[in-house]
């Protein structure tokens, strides 16, 4: 590697993070204000995510008594989590830095790293519902990790990998790719998997603070200051990288395919454009669902099981 | 010259036994440490040696003591296993150094504990049936007697060694039969001749062979349904041994399928390998699920170590299926991915049990709903768990992560296969591992933020102080293997690669390549653990310097402050009303309500006044192991009976037996005319 594709290297990386941080928490803004607007509330200006951040960073840290440092660690690894996934996906580009080892599998992985030290860091705040969070997240987690990697297997078949820039590059060279039943099977699991580990409706209410429907929120409760907004940062991101993986999975179009600063801007449009619209559908159908009661949820998501397991056998038939 | 290593391991292992037996108590713990050590060490050398040479070490007993039969071949497949057990005979050796003043420190005791690290080491190099056999009876025995330990007063310890006992013995027999019928049909004992003669077997009889020794060494690797032992012995055995046992001896049970399978027969039918799939589906998924609801720390571990040789056995299952149906290349990566996750387990179950020993032996339980808080009271041996429990979790840069990548990437490779018991079995394969993977994180999440994090919910947990150095060292150094391992499994695969080669002859050692890349030959996707490791560590450092920065712009005095958990505002919270473990798996319990059946018993006082009214109410919740209550209960239930009846045919009076003296030779008169 010369010096140069070095600083290449960094800037698309550089470019990914922020796009995923600061895109991240205005696009949580965008799907409140939305959601307002439908239900018919003025809600809060679409930038108030970061104004948050911007006044949690400014408080004192607290934490709880008795707590370990696995407490303090966890929302550093988090969001450490997701800048590495940012910066290896292929989001506004197909070439992303390290592009040749950001495995699907690899990156769903680390992902977990995240949401894992998350779940240890509620259980150490020693109160009940650290641990009520954490066991529920635990058990939506142990159902929707595996329809995830099977769902990525059927994506996998067709192209002989699991890489992902090769898995999204397919999309543009062979578009029927992405309408074969396997691929459309896996994907629309996928997106189930995304709703419950972001935590969004059906699976969880993320503008609840009713103690006993609460999920991911119960988990962060004993977070303050800047620890609390990294936690918030960090779940933002964790948001918008899988919605634009999926977006990219389903429509790559308009991805950075070449190198050169244009492409790059172009694909930086488009991914924010996408994951957008995705994120404004996920609002709509957000305002005319209900939380589904917690003993429910394993089905709906054996449901994400199964459509990712027909995928799999769909694609091994299909080709 | 390395033929000698294993004379060296051989006669070092046995001046500890008699170390063990004969020395005073003062120093008899160092004598036996320091000479199993010296044999561990030999044996690695010679081990090293083959590995790195690719030649197998030959070594007959003719050659230093005429007239005794003892035939060793040490070949690089077991050179794997041989390194394996003196790695983590090494560790808990160490780590029996600070755990002798708190048991299993009597002569029984130091004389078992080396001969049992000596048969395993010798085990794999064993070059004859009646080797073989000796060896195994040796480590059968010698693990017997340290599953009692000191504690055989206990009654949930002698159950334990009677189920053990009787269970390894049904095995050995197995096995006894299998390599018996084997050798008779080729007419010699050593493995090279069986080899040779196993192409002109008749399928019956291969068939019969793989099937006992599938029976036999599937009930040492714990796989289900033979596995109802283990869940015993590992958690009343003394820690060290639970060690041993869980991260040396399991894997000989792998070793023994992949001998008869592999090695002696030299592959079989695609069905032989569908049914090692199909025990190794059902042993990962029964045992995630135990380990996931278990609330006995030391329990949970021995469930995932069915659980991960059940993984063991996909990997194994699909690596004979593709040499079956002719994929050799992704055979043989499929084998090195099996005998990755085997190193990788006996490094991070090792380092489990050790410090689970550790917690045992700082608080005297091992129950996970009076623990917690240790993390504070015990850092090294917490952190030391956290690193273990990552691993086993598959959470990268750890080691486990590497195994179950390079797993899902042999099967995702055999897919596109023309055998449609293949393009069936691959896609359940692949769902059970994925589905073991979201168990075993729920279970580890447990284990250590139950045992380990939040508030001590016990007076035993609160007064919990570190254990001494020698045992943190002990399980520190299988850790510190984790994280090696995770970072640079280059470090073993071309061993692994020269292993998988022996066992599945003709394809190329080089099907993963690479030193910064993990590269797996005819896949587009590479693995750089090392540059995943170094990028989360760089986020991480940028992370948390862009919060110092921020927060001190801010705030003039940056401080941390410590408060009362907030929990909702509620006042005066106990450690009682943490969540256990029990409460943390109940979900997942109700979930899998089908498979888990827990016992439940509700008993509920009234108020005299009112039947609204409860005075005292009170939940007993209990997991009992299904294929215990419903296979094996009446089984020994029916011999039982079985035993009653016959008692009937005894009752004392003389002239009974005369009739059935008389009877007999009757019988023998017509039978012989």
């Amino acid at each position: 590697m010369t010096g140069g594709q070095v600083l290449t290297a960094i800037l698309v990386a550089g470019a990914q993070i922020v796009i995923v941080g600061v895109g991240g928490l205005l696009l949580l803004g965008l799907m409140r204000k939305l959601r307002s607007r439908l239900e018919g509330r003025v809600g809060p200006p679409i930038h108030q995510p970061l104004l948050n951040v911007r006044k949690l960073f400014r408080k004192q840290r607290v934490r709880p008594e008795e707590s370990s440092w696995v407490f303090a660690a966890a929302p550093v690894v988090l969001v450490a989590t997701a800048v590495v996934v940012a910066a290896i996906s292929p989001l506004a580009t197909t070439r992303p830095p390290l592009g040749r080892s950001a495995d699907f599998f690899a990156i769903v992985f680390v992902l977990l790293l995240g949401s894992a030290v998350l779940a240890l860091a509620a259980l150490d705040t020693g109160t009940p519902f650290g641990g009520m969070g954490s066991s529920r997240a635990m058990t939506i987690g142990a159902i929707a990790e595996p329809a995830l990697l099977v769902a990525i297997l059927a994506m996998s078949i067709p192209a002989h990998t699991s890489n992902l820039p090769v898995l999204v590059r397919l999309g543009l060279t062979h578009p029927q790719m992405i309408a074969s039943p396997g691929r459309i099977l896996a994907l629309s699991s996928f997106a189930i998997i995304i709703l419950a580990e972001s935590g969004r409706l059906p699976v969880d209410n993320p503008s609840t603070h009713l103690e006993l429907t609460m999920i991911h929120e119960a988990m962060v409760l004993e977070y303050a200051g800047p620890d609390l907004a990294l936690v918030a940062t960090g779940e933002a991101m964790r948001f918008s990288l899988l919605l634009g993986l999926l977006v990219n999975l389903l429509a790559p179009w308009g991805i950075a395919d070449r190198p050169g600063a244009v492409a790059l801007v172009i694909g930086i449009a488009m991914l924010a454009v996408k994951v957008a619209l995705a994120g404004v559908c996920i609002a709509i159908f957000e305002v005319f669902t209900a939380k589904l009661r917690l003993f429910r949820v394993p089905e709906l998501l054996a449901g994400g099981f199964v459509l990712a397991v027909l995928g799999t056998v769909t694609a091994l038939v299909v080709r | 010259m390395s033929n000698l290593s294993l004379v060296i391991a051989a006669t070092a292992g046995l001046v500890a036994v008699i170390a063990g037996a004969a020395l005073p108590r003062r120093i008899r713990v160092w004598a036996v440490v320091l000479s199993t050590w010296a044999s561990c060490v030999a044996a690695l050398t010679g081990s090293l040696i083959v590995l790195h040479t690719g030649r197998s070490m030959v070594l007959s007993s003719s050659q230093i003591l005429p007239l005794t039969g003892v035939h060793m071949v040490l070949d690089p497949l077991g050179a794997v296993f041989v390194v394996i057990t003196a790695v983590v005979a090494i560790a808990s050796t160490l780590y029996w150094i600070g755990y002798a003043g708190h048991g299993l420190s009597t002569r029984t005791a130091a004389a078992s504990l080396p001969l049992f690290v000596l048969s395993m080491l010798l085990l794999p190099a064993a070059g004859s049936v009646a080797t073989f056999l000796v060896l195994w009876e040796l480590m059968a025995v010698t693990s017997l007697i340290l599953v009692l330990g000191d504690q055989h007063e206990r009654a949930e310890t002698r159950s334990a060694g009677q189920w053990y006992a009787v269970m390894t013995h049904v095995g050995a027999a197995a096995i006894l039969l299998a390599l018996v019928l084997l050798s008779a049909h080729s007419g010699s004992q050593t493995f090279a001749a069986i080899r040779v003669h196993a192409h002109h077997l008749s399928p019956a009889l291969r068939n019969t062979a793989f099937l006992l020794a599938v029976i036999g060494f599937g009930s040492k690797a714990g796989a289900v349904p033979f596995h109802v032992w283990l869940p015993k012995a590992h958690p009343e055995a003394p820690s060290p041994v639970s060690a041993l046992m869980s991260g040396a001896m399991v894997n000989l049970g792998i070793y023994g399928i992949v001998l008869v399978g592999d090695r002696l027969l030299g592959g079989g039918p695609v069905w032989w390998w569908l049914l090692v799939m199909a025990l190794g589906i059902a042993s990962a998924l029964f045992g995630a699920l135990h380990a996931a609801t278990s609330t006995d720390l030391k329990r949970l571990l021995a469930y995932s170590t069915a659980d991960n040789m059940g993984l063991v056995l996909i990997g194994l299952g699909a690596s004979g299926m593709f040499a079956a149906t002719g994929h050799r290349t992704t055979a043989t990566v499929a084998m090195v991915a099996a005998l990755l996750l085997v190193v990788n387990h006996a490094a991070f179950k090792g380092s489990l049990f050790l410090s689970a020993g550790s917690v045992q032996v700082a608080t005297g339980v091992r129950d996970l709903d009076q623990l917690g808080g240790l993390m504070t009271r015990m850092p090294i041996t917490g952190a030391i768990f956290l690193v273990g429990a990552l691993s086993i979790a598959a959470l990268p840069p750890l080691n486990g992560f590497v195994s179950e990548w390079l797993l899902f990437q042999s099967l995702l490779h055999g897919l596109p296969t023309s055998s449609t018991a293949v393009a069936i079995a691959v896609p359940l394969g692949v769902a059970a591992l994925a589905l073991t993977g979201g168990l075993t994180l729920a279970a580890f999440v447990k284990a250590t933020g139950v045992g380990f994090l939040g508030r001590p919910r016990s007076p035993e947990a609160t007064a919990a102080h570190e254990v001494p150095r020698t045992m943190q060292i002990g399980a520190g150094l299988l850790a510190m293997a984790c994280v090696a391992l995770g970072v640079a499994p280059f470090i073993v695969l071309p061993a692994l690669g020269r292993a998988s080669q022996i066992a599945i002859p003709g394809t190329s050692a080089s099907v993963l390549r690479g030193s910064k890349y993990l590269h797996v030959a005819g896949l587009q996707g590479v693995l750089a653990p090392a540059l995943l490791a170094a990028s989360l560590v760089l986020a991480a450092v940028v992370v948390v310097a862009l919060r110092r920065l921020v927060h001190r712009r801010s705030m003039p005095t940056p401080s941390l402050r410590r408060a009362e958990p907030w929990g909702s505002g509620r006042e005066l919270q106990t450690a009682r009303m943490q969540y256990t473990a029990t409460s943390f798996a109940e979900p997942l319990q109700r979930v899998f309500d089908d498979v888990v059946h827990p016992d439940r018993d509700v008993d509920v006082d009234h108020v005299v006044e009112s039947r609204y009214y409860f005075e005292r109410i009170s939940v007993r919740t209990s997991i009992g192991d299904i294929i215990e209550n419903r296979l094996y209960r009446p089984a020994i239930r029916a011999v039982r009976w079985w035993g009653r009846q016959a008692r009937h045919l005894q009752n004392g009076s003389v002239h009974r037996y005369l009739a059935y003296g008389f009877v007999a030779l009757v019988l023998v008169l017509v039978v012989i005319t």
